[in-house]
């Protein structure tokens, strides 16, 4: 008798102590800050990273991907894969099954249905929805029944993990969005900033570009989380007020891209209040070489196209020795500190992907020397500048309006004005220059300079899209209103075949040492692209906050559910 | 002056629409489109998608009649309908934001009291601390308290808002903790309490604004003063035995006003118009924060709404100014 | 005044030399001349004299981030430069663009603040532009002036010269609104005055009129609006730069030094020192200067 009772105190014990630490709501409100606002709550109308963030505390996908680059089910029971018999053999169709019982946070239950709506949701052609690329090369999207979802693509797709994957692509709730199909998609202003979701949250209040509020999801499928009853993002300011509010005042938990000069980081953190952790995704400082000549005096419409090749960077020489001037563990030094690295590559990360070339990370000031001496560029005149055919080795460099960017530039232009080229610089308004207006001279697109500064990354571990960019066709030309993403208007055709090839290609470990090849291609063996820092998005977090996991390969939010107060 | 206050009214109508083309063509001609702020990764083909739903590639004419037929005809209509719950507008299409996909008009009335707290109360503050001082430093015109006042304002105006206003953060906020460097928008007051807490986070921006205020404002109150002081019926008033109060305070300063008033009549429109700067500094979810927002995101139908509205305001306030200048110098005459 | 310096003309030259006599008892506006005076010669011969060793980028970035000391005298910024010296390179650009600027904004302003204030027919036409002005948004106003004017001027000027001329240019016709509502509403007033009704009833052109009798009253108030000018322009071109419309980025202003030692205020909190305390003395003595010559220049004062 005794030692039942013991036995039943134990285990009453054992049954308690979880929910002592572990009880929905129990530990009041978690409080974020992003220095941009938040504008929408869904990422299909909004492709600003700051909505697509927020709304992944409340819309989930059915599977997201975790801090190490792997799948993880959210909505779905399991990942479909070949070995489970989820894909198809011949990689044309997958079949994700829903965990059974979900409720919205309404209270209705999750179907197959929502998902093929969210499909239609987003393909219907007038709706303007911003994630289309994520359900490219999907034929079509069926309920086989309430639990299960087939999606059929219009030939073998080696990544089939690409709708209904990540923070980019949730599940919306049919019930809600029905009357939002098309052209109607904007004008559902409710739906649109207060959407039903499945998330660990639902928002409860939204002010434009400013605040969400947002409280636990009484329906959310584990009844133990979230660990905070409430939820609030507060909007705007800039990196260095959001970095201050977390780690200096501590009036916030949380603040999502946080990038200050590395003096301030290293003083906020001294301040014992919160840390900053940093999210190493693809992101890639670089510098892109023209390839085309920008010179003012030939006609509009013939600067910077295929017609007239860059008089100066055509040759690969004077491409390296520009490159092999540049001291990338300085520049991450000044310029971002704990949150990049040098890096020679544009796929710098996962590494499975990644090429494992680093050559251009030792500054070779005299290498650079010798071979602009080998390209015929000699100093003719004793100026300092050197010259050829009485022509000087002058070069545009633009890029947008940052106090980092900045500080390159002029580091940049002294390490290269010590090998004898002239530099003169260019400073742009990040709106103008990535607006792509095809009105303005000064877009990146346009690329009306000789070299420009800038970073892109992929927003898939899997960079097959990305590398994509820089096939012949991309180039940017007045023909298709300077839209195009190859910004070098580089063209090697055997890139464009190894590229066609990695699309057919379904064995991952090919697929891997094919994406290396074209990174090398465009970097290590042609210069075109010069990556310069591999940039980490910087958040911080105040030591009270517990659970946090930073993220580069999802929102950053992925784990918000598991979040909870430190006491 | 009632027929002229009606002709001004009727003129500033043609004027005003002018006003509004001009600004539609002008935000629509700058460089930079609504897709500015959408990540490299999402391609050309789905951008020209997005631009078509949004009808941003409508010939720039087709947008413009679009925008005055909604904001004269169904935002009137969709607030009558919301008052009196009639279906005036139809369902028809209300502004929408480029950037927020939401109405324009939800917007601006979620931030115009923020905006009227913050800024408005910075500029009374501002005009109730410059008009002392002007006055003051111009009656004793090189005193130590002119000099200092001197001193106070040309720091005032030539230090931006940018500076003081991070200066104020890392002194009050950080350094000493007294004040919260975010603004809580989602603030009630409902007691005490909560009735301090946001006296609290006001006054750091209100505080920021109104030196920037106050600086300007006591330069002119000075100048005119001292205009006045040196004028023969100064003289005569003084002549006639009258008390100094009563010269200053009446006489002078009546007539000092006048380039005051308008100064400060003219500047009541940049109340809503916000303060950019500041706003965006403290997370003050006010108009000015919105405007620029709209700006850097080429949101052209917020950043033209925003605009006109402020276009309004200035003509009149303009026409104000005018009416309070007849009452003040009744020698000027409109005719 | 209006005649050129070098016709000897009895009358404007004893009026000139009874204002700067006027002027020169002002202790105030002498200090003002005197610290105006010194700053510019900060910038213009300073550099001249003050040469800072040529540092390669590696030496450069082991000094980065120093205090005030012999070798540097103002300390170093973020990548190891001179303070002092990039201080007097952005004095010379930003003294040059306020005033400029100033001046411009200034004559744009009084002109058409007189105009409107003195011709009942101009009135409506140039306040409703006054308005139009003071409505449109600023920004995409300069991004449009930019985008237009910057590759045309610059062809003809170069780059610099061009970029210094579109800024000048811009930052003027973005600010003289005030100063014309002012001016109108004082000449509105002043034109009812008693001698103004004299003149004109004796038969006076409107032109002397208004050169003779109204533009020094309204000396004033235009005073204090310039003073407000240099300020606001020194700190509106730090707005172009940050927008990318000004300078190119290796050219330093004081608003743009101001503007990137921001977010080290709070390490290096003389960062942010220099700029500002050159910017407000500069205002400063602009303020001073202004008053004496208002004082020298109100015929009622310097009379006595």
């Amino acid at each position: 008798m005794k030692l039942k009772t013991a036995l039943l105190g134990a285990a009453a014990l054992a049954m308690a102590a979880p929910a002592a630490w572990a009880e929905r709501g129990a530990d009041g409100e978690v409080k974020l800050t992003f220095p941009q606002a938040v504008s929408i709550m869904t990422p299909y109308l909004s492709g600003g990273t700051k909505d697509i963030w927020a709304s992944s505390m409340v819309l989930e996908p059915l599977a997201g991907i975790d801090d190490q680059g792997n799948l993880v089910p959210k909505l779905a029971a399991e990942i479909p894969t070949l070995a489970n018999g989820g894909v198809s053999a011949d990689m044309t169709s997958i079949t994700w099954k829903l965990i059974p019982g979900l409720l919205w946070s309404d209270g209705t239950p999750v179907t197959a249905d929502d998902a093929v709506f969210t499909w239609q949701y987003c393909t219907d052609p007038a709706g303007g929805c911003a994630q289309a690329t994520k359900f490219d090369g999907v034929a079509s999207v069926e309920a086989v029944d309430a639990g299960t979802v087939k999606v059929t693509f219009t030939g073998p797709k080696p990544n089939p993990y690409t709708a209904f994957v990540g923070a980019l692509s949730p599940i919306l709730q049919k019930a809600q969005f029905a009357s939002c199909l098309g052209a109607a998609a904007p004008t559902c202003t409710d739906a649109n900033t207060m959407p039903v979701g499945t998330g660990p949250f639902r928002v409860t209040g939204f002010t434009v570009n400013d605040t969400v509020s947002m409280e636990a999801n009484p329906n959310y499928r584990d009844p133990a989380k979230p660990a905070f009853a409430t939820a609030v993002i507060k909007g705007g300011g800039d990196a260095e007020s959001s970095a201050r509010a977390v780690m200096e005042t501590g009036e916030f938990d949380y603040a999502w891209n946080t990038q200050i000069p590395p003096e301030s980081q290293a003083a906020m953190t001294a301040a014992g209040k919160g840390q900053f952790v940093v999210a190493f995704g693809t992101l890639v400082e670089r510098i892109e070489m023209n390839m085309t000549d920008p010179s003012p005096d030939l006609p509009e419409g013939e600067r910077s196209t295929a017609k007239h090749p860059h008089p100066i960077l055509s040759d690969i020489r004077v491409r390296t020795a520009l490159s092999k001037a540049i001291d990338r563990s300085i520049l991450v030094e000044v310029g971002y500190g704990a949150g990049g690295k040098p890096t020679c590559n544009v796929i710098p990360a996962p590494d499975a992907w990644a090429s494992d070339n680093t050559g251009c990370i030792a500054q070779d000031i005299e290498g650079a020397k010798a071979l602009l001496e080998e390209a015929g560029w000699t100093d003719s005149d004793g100026d300092g500048i050197r010259d050829k055919d009485g022509k000087k080795l002058s070069i545009l460099y633009q890029t947008t309006v940052n106090p980092v960017r900045q500080d390159f530039q002029a580091l940049i232009k002294d390490w290269w004005s010590e090998i004898g080229v002239e530099t003169e610089l260019k400073a742009i308004d990040p709106g103008v220059f990535f607006g792509g207006d095809p009105g303005s001279p000064d877009t990146f697109q346009k690329f009306y300079a000789d070299v420009e500064m800038y970073a892109n990354n992929s927003d898939n571990p899997d960079p097959e899209t990305y590398l994509g960019q820089y096939q012949c066709k991309n180039a940017p030309s007045p023909d298709n209103q300077w839209q195009g993403e190859n910004i070098n208007r580089f063209c090697d055709p055997a890139f464009d075949a190894l590229h066609a090839k990695l699309t057919q290609t379904t064995d991952l470990a090919e697929r891997q040492a094919i994406a290396k090849q074209l990174n090398d291609m465009v970097t290590r063996d042609s210069m075109v692209v010069v990556p310069l820092v591999h940039r980490g998005t910087l958040s911080a977090h105040s030591n009270s906050l517990g659970g946090v996991i930073i993220n580069a390969w999802d929102s950053e939010l992925w784990n918000v559910a598991d979040w909870f107060r430190v006491k | 002056m009632l027929t002229f206050t009606l002709r001004r009214l009727l003129l500033a109508i043609p004027t005003l629409l002018f006003i509004s083309l001009v600004i539609f063509l002008l935000v629509d001609l700058a460089p930079g489109s609504p897709m500015s702020e959408i990540p490299l990764t999402v391609p050309p083909e789905v951008r020209q998608k997005m631009i078509e739903a949004m009808g941003a590639d409508q010939p720039v004419l087709v947008r413009y009649l679009l925008w005055l037929r909604q904001f004269f005809w169904v935002e009137p209509a969709t607030l009558i309908d919301g008052w009196f719950g009639t279906s005036l507008a139809g369902g028809e299409q209300r502004i929408l934001s480029w950037q927020t996909r939401s109405p324009v008009f939800t917007m601006i009335g979620q931030r115009i009291p923020q905006t009227l707290t913050v800024v408005g109360t910075a500029y009374l503050l501002g005009v109730l601390i410059a008009l002392p001082i002007g006055i003051y430093s111009a009656y004793r015109q090189y005193s130590w308290f002119d000099q200092a006042g001197t001193l106070f304002a040309m720091i005032g105006f030539s230090v931006p808002t940018f500076f003081t206003g991070t200066l104020l953060i890392i002194i009050f906020a950080v350094g000493l903790g007294w004040f919260p460097t975010k603004y809580d928008t989602t603030l009630t007051v409902t007691d005490w309490d909560s009735f301090l807490a946001h006296v609290r986070q006001m006054a750091l921006p209100v505080l920021t604004l109104a030196l920037a205020n106050a600086a300007a404002i006591s330069r002119y109150m000075r100048s005119s003063m001292l205009d006045n002081m040196g004028q023969d019926y100064v003289r005569t008033a003084r002549a006639k035995g009258m008390s100094e109060r009563t010269v200053v305070l009446k006489h002078v300063l009546r007539n000092s006003l006048i380039p005051v008033v308008t100064v400060i009549a003219l500047g009541i429109p940049s109340i809503f118009g916000g303060a950019i700067i500041t706003e965006n500094l403290f997370g003050v979810n006010g108009i000015g924060a919105a405007l620029i927002l709209a700006i850097h995101a080429n949101d052209l139908p917020t950043v033209q709404t925003l605009a006109f509205i402020f276009a309004v305001l200035i003509v009149l306030f303009n026409l104000i100014a005018d009416i309070l200048y007849g009452l003040l110098d009744p020698r000027i005459r409109y005719d | 005044m209006t005649d050129a310096p070098t016709a000897p003309a009895p009358r404007p030259r004893s009026q000139a030399r009874a204002i700067w006599d006027q002027f020169r008892t002002h202790k105030g506006a002498l200090f003002g001349l005197i610290v105006l005076c010194l700053l510019v010669l900060f910038v213009v011969i300073g550099p001249l004299i003050w040469q800072p060793e040529k540092l390669r980028v590696a030496e450069a970035l082991k000094v980065r981030n120093l205090g005030p000391s012999w070798r540097f005298p103002l300390g170093t910024d973020q990548l190891g430069r001179d303070m002092l010296y990039r201080m007097m390179q952005a004095g010379k650009v930003s003294l040059a663009v306020g005033f400029i600027a100033m001046m411009i904004a200034i004559f744009v302003g009084t002109t058409i603040g007189v105009l409107a204030g003195y011709f009942r027919r101009l009135d409506g036409p140039l306040m409703r532009l006054t308005d139009m002005f003071l409505a449109l948004p600023l920004i995409p106003l300069l991004l449009v002036l930019v985008m237009l004017f910057r590759d045309r001027i610059a062809q003809v000027l170069g780059p610099e010269t061009g970029a210094f001329v579109l800024i000048v240019f811009a930052i003027g016709i973005t600010s003289w609104m005030q100063a014309a509502r002012i001016v109108r509403g004082e000449v509105l007033a002043l034109r009812e005055r008693e001698y103004v009704l004299a003149a004109r009833s004796i038969g006076a052109a409107p032109r002397r009129i208004i050169l003779r009798h109204i533009l020094p009253n309204v000396i004033s108030p235009v005073m204090v609006a310039a003073t407000l000018g240099v300020a606001e322009a020194i700190i509106t071109e730090s707005v172009l730069s940050f927008l990318g419309l000004g300078f190119p980025p290796d050219f330093p202003t004081w608003g743009r030094l101001l503007y990137d030692g921001l977010q080290y205020m709070q390490l290096y909190p003389e960062r942010v020192l220099w700029p500002g305390l050159a910017i407000s003395l500069t205002v400063l003595a602009v303020n001073y200067i202004g008053d004496g010559l208002r004082d020298a220049l109100d015929p009622r004062i310097r009379g006595r």
